[in-house]
């Protein structure tokens, strides 16, 4: 089995961007919020980005809605700090797994169908002549799932192979496992793995306040939630990772962060207690001691009680971080955010251990052991 | 003895197979209908189509689905395939004992929902999200939550086949169902599971779905017979056919199903990928990535161009891809390429999308186990520029034992399997 190394973070989010502004904030109570633009909900907003720093052309950012840019942002300072940015070479065979939903739509066109379709004569042909006319045709390349992995091959030219998982918190964790587990096992040499998300975008909102899971009070962190019915608040931004086996990174004379030591996920049907037992398990058989924590609770009310319970069986003494109260809730991006935080830490020599937990706020639970480079 | 490739891993078997598409409930039926060359592609009825620039489609009609929308129909699909599969391989029914893959199409509110919102909203002008954000505040739509995120296809076939850990949920667009069965082959070679239930769905035929396609020229616009509108790698042909399916292959641990006695139906001997970062619809001119992708499923297998018999092609029917895809094969196969048959089921279930890998998987192990080759129907004007055996027409019967099947998504990715009746 091989080693598998981080040598390469990239994030962005309402926190600032990079590795410095998040190990911060991990200092600070809450990241900026936004209560303002979509009121009475919340989201932490990305900070101010100049995309062109890591999208070059102009064509290309033109056909990308936020949470692309984000991540392709995100995926670009990933590069640069693994020192692969102009090795092209080595792009074209490193493999790229990216933990999506789906983009942006056009807000005001979905209104005024809405608006008219009330009056049509026949909705349906109205709808079909309203879709016809009035969408933007490369709206959709926005909007498709696997269209952040393919930005990023079109972007930054990383082109070895590349696999969308979908499914909320889990794929961004899923992510995490595959690549470990192929380069651990000898399939691969070396990934490129993230998540994306904008939050700052209604049609995300409604479908989490269908479910009841969107907090709308002042800001309180993700642990003080649920005593007050919990809810979790979204936030926009990016995270991705450069993971490579040891002899990999050693034989290019990269520099490894962090080891990821082992990664687990799981499902299981939702009960009182049942979060604290999948992730005291899981953390067991992963033999985790972590000196920190770098949690992905959400602030719902049982699953994070849940948590909290498993966290104080299993590490009493780590510091806890919540990335719910770093970044805000980033859903595919929680995991990969989790990881780069934890990462980070651990280069700066500020942590010997650390555990990232990802909790789904519907479903899925899983963490990643992440210790020293050597 | 343990059953290893050439490159000592564990052999991958398939043992169970299932399938749905616009011709068939089942493996026998599709089977039927492709080697009799019947079409699956009619006037779209499930909506209406006046204002559409194509208006016909591969759809699956016969299933009853309340609400019909594309995450409930895909997870139908999914199932029936899938109960198929697992029931043919003989592993228990409810308590799969292994990993579960599943390609599903990605998902999103629907417009019978947005408007049932601005409804309930009570908004008599102008209706924003604002609106639809305060109807969803009062707690009526719960149960749309989890019908429109996208883990819930994969969290419910999970619950009925009691597949062990976290699903995978994943889109490579029109090569996920061939990336659902990769990364079941990838997780058995590991030694991670014995057996992994792979699965392509996409029952996403609706009218925003459909526009999508039509305003980046995708799509066919030969309505006028929708039969004969898929014709890949004819010089009329001008676009592709949305179609509905799903699939579900059970793969397993080749000594693991020996030991338990199971019949083993194939093997999957070789994977192959290649991203392409040329254009996000269009793929590299010079068919670059295809042909790694073709290269990397050979060697992969340890297979010689010459051992490949049949090639089961992507073959949407859109000008460019069938022209990529002949080149991609003249590249790789060389003059022998003329010889060798290609086809493609797609013009009789249109192009399933999200399902197409692991639909055309089935097919190609089908196709090995009879001996019979799908013809690519409608093919009367050959294109000049595709000098290929696509078997036009009508079935053939040709000893075959490895098959070489293609899937090029939008977006770049693109994944080649190859599958055989035994190792070589």
């Amino acid at each position: 089995m091989h080693d598998v190394v981080i040598t390469g973070i990239g994030i962005v989010s309402a926190s600032g961007e990079g590795v410095e502004a998040h190990l911060e904030a991990l200092t600070r109570a809450s990241p900026p919020l936004d209560r303002e633009t979509f009121a009475p909900f919340s989201v932490h907003p990305v900070t101010a980005v100049d995309f062109e720093k890591q999208i070059a052309k102009k064509s290309d950012l033109r056909q990308m809605e936020p949470w692309q840019k984000l991540g392709c942002y995100a995926a670009g300072l990933a590069l640069d700090s693994a020192g692969v940015k102009d090795d092209a070479e080595l792009k074209s065979r490193m493999h790229l797994i990216v933990s999506a939903g789906g983009g942006e739509r056009d807000y005001a066109v979905d209104g005024q169908i809405l608006s008219g379709i009330r009056h049509a004569d026949n909705p349906g042909v109205y709808l079909n002549e309203h879709l016809m006319a009035d969408l933007r045709p490369t709206l959709f390349l926005a909007q498709l799932s696997n269209l952040l992995a393919g930005n990023i091959s079109i972007v930054h030219g990383v082109t070895g192979a590349s696999r969308t998982f979908m499914g909320e918190e889990s794929s961004g964790i899923d992510a995490i496992r595959i690549a470990q587990s192929r380069i651990a096992s000898g399939q691969n040499d070396i990934f490129l793995i993230g998540g994306a998300y904008n939050a700052e975008r209604p049609d995300v909102l409604l479908i989490y306040e269908m479910g009841g899971f969107l907090w709308q009070d002042a800001h309180r962190p993700v642990w003080n939630r649920p005593a007050d019915g919990g809810g979790l608040i979204l936030g926009s931004g990016a995270a991705f990772l450069v993971l490579e086996s040891r002899e990999h990174a050693q034989a290019r004379g990269a520099t490894a962060l962090a080891t990821v030591a082992g990664v687990s996920s799981d499902r299981t049907r939702r009960e009182p207690g049942s979060v604290t037992r999948s992730l005291v398990r899981q953390a067991e058989a992963l033999e985790a001691k972590p000196d920190v924590v770098i949690s992905g609770a959400t602030g719902i009310k049982g699953i994070t009680e849940d948590e909290q319970a498993a966290l104080a069986a299993l590490a009493p003494n780590a510091a806890i971080h919540a990335t719910g109260d770093t970044t805000g809730h980033m859903m595919e991006g929680q995991a990969p955010a989790g990881l780069a935080i934890a990462a980070a830490l651990i280069a700066r020599g500020q942590s010997n251990e650390a555990l990232v937990t990802s909790v789904g706020h519907w479903r899925g639970e899983g963490c990643v052991r992440v210790t020293k480079a050597s | 003895m343990a059953l290893r490739d050439k490159q000592g891993r564990p052999l991958v078997a398939v043992t169970g197979m299932g399938v749905v598409t616009s011709i068939g409930l089942g493996k026998d039926e599709t089977w039927n209908a492709v080697t009799s060359g019947r079409s699956g592609i009619k006037r779209i009825s499930r909506f209406p189509i006046e204002g559409l620039r194509t208006t016909i489609a591969g759809t699956i009609d016969t299933l009853d689905v309340a609400p019909m929308s594309a995450p409930l129909l895909s997870e139908r699909l999914a199932m029936l395939a899938a109960e198929e599969a697992v029931g043919q391989s003989g592993l228990p029914a409810t308590d799969f004992p292994g990993a579960l893959f599943i390609a599903v199409p990605p998902v999103e509110m629907e417009w019978p929902q947005r408007e049932a919102l601005a409804e309930a909203s009570g908004q008599d002008g102008d209706v924003t999200y604002r609106d639809l954000l305060k109807a969803a505040s009062t707690g009526k739509f719960k149960a749309w939550h989890d019908l429109f995120i996208f883990g819930t296809v994969a969290d419910r076939v999970a619950d009925r086949f009691g597949t062990k850990g976290s699903p995978i949920s994943l889109s490579t667009a029109c090569s996920s169902g061939a990336t659902a069965i990769q990364l079941g082959v990838e997780a058995i070679q590991r030694g991670e599971t014995q057996t992994a239930l792979c699965i392509g769905t996409d029952g996403s035929v609706n009218p925003e779905s459909l526009v999508r396609f039509s305003l980046l020229s995708a799509l066919s616009t030969q309505n006028e017979n929708p039969e004969t509108a898929s014709k890949p790698f004819s010089k009329n042909r001008d676009g592709f056919v949305m179609g509905e399916g799903g699939a579900a292959l059970v793969l397993e641990n080749a000594d693991a199903a020996m030991a338990r006695g199971a019949k083993i139906l194939g093997y999957v001997l070789g994977c192959g990928e290649k991203g392409d970062g040329f254009h996000r619809t269009r793929s590299s001119p010079d068919g670059a990535p295809g042909i790694a992708a073709i290269r990397a499923a050979l060697d992969d297998s340890g297979l010689q161009p010459d051992d490949i018999d049949y090639v089961n092609a992507h073959g949407t029917s859109t000008p460019e891809n069938d022209k990529m895809e002949a080149m991609s094969c003249m590249a790789v196969f060389g003059e022998r390429m003329r010889e060798v048959p290609i086809s493609s089921n797609k013009s009789m279930i249109g192009h399933t999308l999200t399902a197409a890998g692991a639909v055309e998987a089935v097919l190609s192990l089908l196709t090995i186990a009879t001996g019979r080759i799908p013809p690519t129907i409608n093919h009367t004007v050959p294109d000049p520029a595709i000098p290929l055996d696509v078997v036009p027409n009508v079935a053939r019967d040709a000893d075959v034992r490895y098959v070489l099947s293609n899937s090029f998504g939008f977006g770049g990715q693109n994944t080649c399997l190859i599958f055989g009746a035994e190792p070589k």
